[in-house]
């Protein structure tokens, strides 16, 4: 077992109403970002664990998303990295 | 009649339910801890508002793994009552024992207001001392009511009678301005597949008082009260 160094990003479903987004892309335009066209606010995750090798350490963070860091009903994510540790 | 009242850390109206179950109803009513892997043989479980776990990641994805939602779904699939009120609401849906997801309300803006509910299906578990289309006036407290699901789960919702309670204006009407928080197609409340578990984001157990300005919830605990004692 190794130890690695797992990236997850949780973002909000596309197409979703997403207030928070909208609500950072008007500050940006009020700060004169005109060429700002969307934003979208989500979460990202650093997770430090044990497996035995990266491929494994990438499933088991898609597993914790599926049963916990993610809402399917409302955000997707992705692995980003699995980097030894 | 027992309700076990579910207090989690960070759990803010377990005290108003016990208040309305043992004060207003009558009844019978024990807090049961989260950690506890007992149900003290209560008839009824109510997983009360407030802020379980902070609200870390989102509202009620930590709660639903508590030791007593094993019980509590196990309860649930059994056919037992279970209310879940506000952040009890979305730990229900969290726990997949109700569909879809309570998003952040689209203003952004934490909402605390009496709001305008209409009873869409008065022949449930919790609804049946009201009339079809009555309106109540119950208070919300909420950041994260925007109820969201997709389409296909809405119509099926809908079809059977699942939907219960939508935000509706003073004159019963379904519209964009007596939404307080952007919930899709203004749902309020709905009901599992049998019918015995309800998500609702007002709070029926405050309004049990003329004190609080409103009795409309008093007749909710009494629905199940009058069916399950049936």
């Amino acid at each position: 077992m190794s130890r690695f160094r797992l990236a997850v990003r949780i973002v909000p479903r596309k197409g979703l109403l997403d207030p928070q987004g909208k609500a950072v892309s008007d500050a940006l335009h009020t700060l004169g970002f005109d060429g700002v066209e969307s934003v979208h606010v989500g979460r990202y995750i650093i997770i430090e664990t044990a497996a035995p090798d990266a491929l494994a350490a990438g499933e088991s963070a898609k597993d914790m998303c599926r049963k916990l860091l993610a809402n399917p009903v409302t955000e997707d994510f992705e692995v980003e990295s699995a980097v030894q540790a | 009649m027992k309700f076990g009242i579910v207090t989690f850390p960070g759990s803010n109206c377990d005290y108003d339910a016990y208040h309305a179950v043992t004060d207003i109803l009558g009844e019978q009513a024990v807090y049961l801890w989260h950690k506890d892997h007992d149900l003290q043989n209560v008839d009824v479980v109510v997983l009360p508002g407030g802020f379980s776990y902070g609200d870390y990641l989102r509202a009620g994805a930590i709660a639903r793994f508590s030791p007593i939602m094993q019980e509590v779904a196990a309860h649930a699939r059994a056919g037992g009552p279970v209310l879940g009120v506000c952040n009890g609401f979305q730990i229900l849906c969290e726990a997949h024992l109700l569909p879809g997801a309570l998003m952040r309300n689209a203003t952004l803006q934490f909402v605390s207001a009496p709001v305008r509910i209409r009873v869409e299906n008065a022949d449930t578990l919790f609804t049946n001392l009201y009339r079809q289309g009555e309106l109540l006036k119950l208070p919300i407290a909420h950041g994260d009511g925007r109820y969201f699901a997709d389409g296909a789960v809405l119509d099926a919702l809908e079809a059977e009678g699942r939907v219960i309670f939508r935000y509706a204006d003073a004159g019963g009407n379904i519209s964009a301005d007596a939404n307080p928080n952007g919930s899709v197609r203004n749902i309020a409340g709905i009901i599992s597949e049998q019918g015995n578990v309800l998500g609702m984001m007002p709070h029926p157990e405050r309004a049990c008082s003329p004190l609080l300005g409103s009795v409309d919830g008093v007749r909710l605990l009494e629905s199940i009260l009058s069916r399950v004692a049936a």
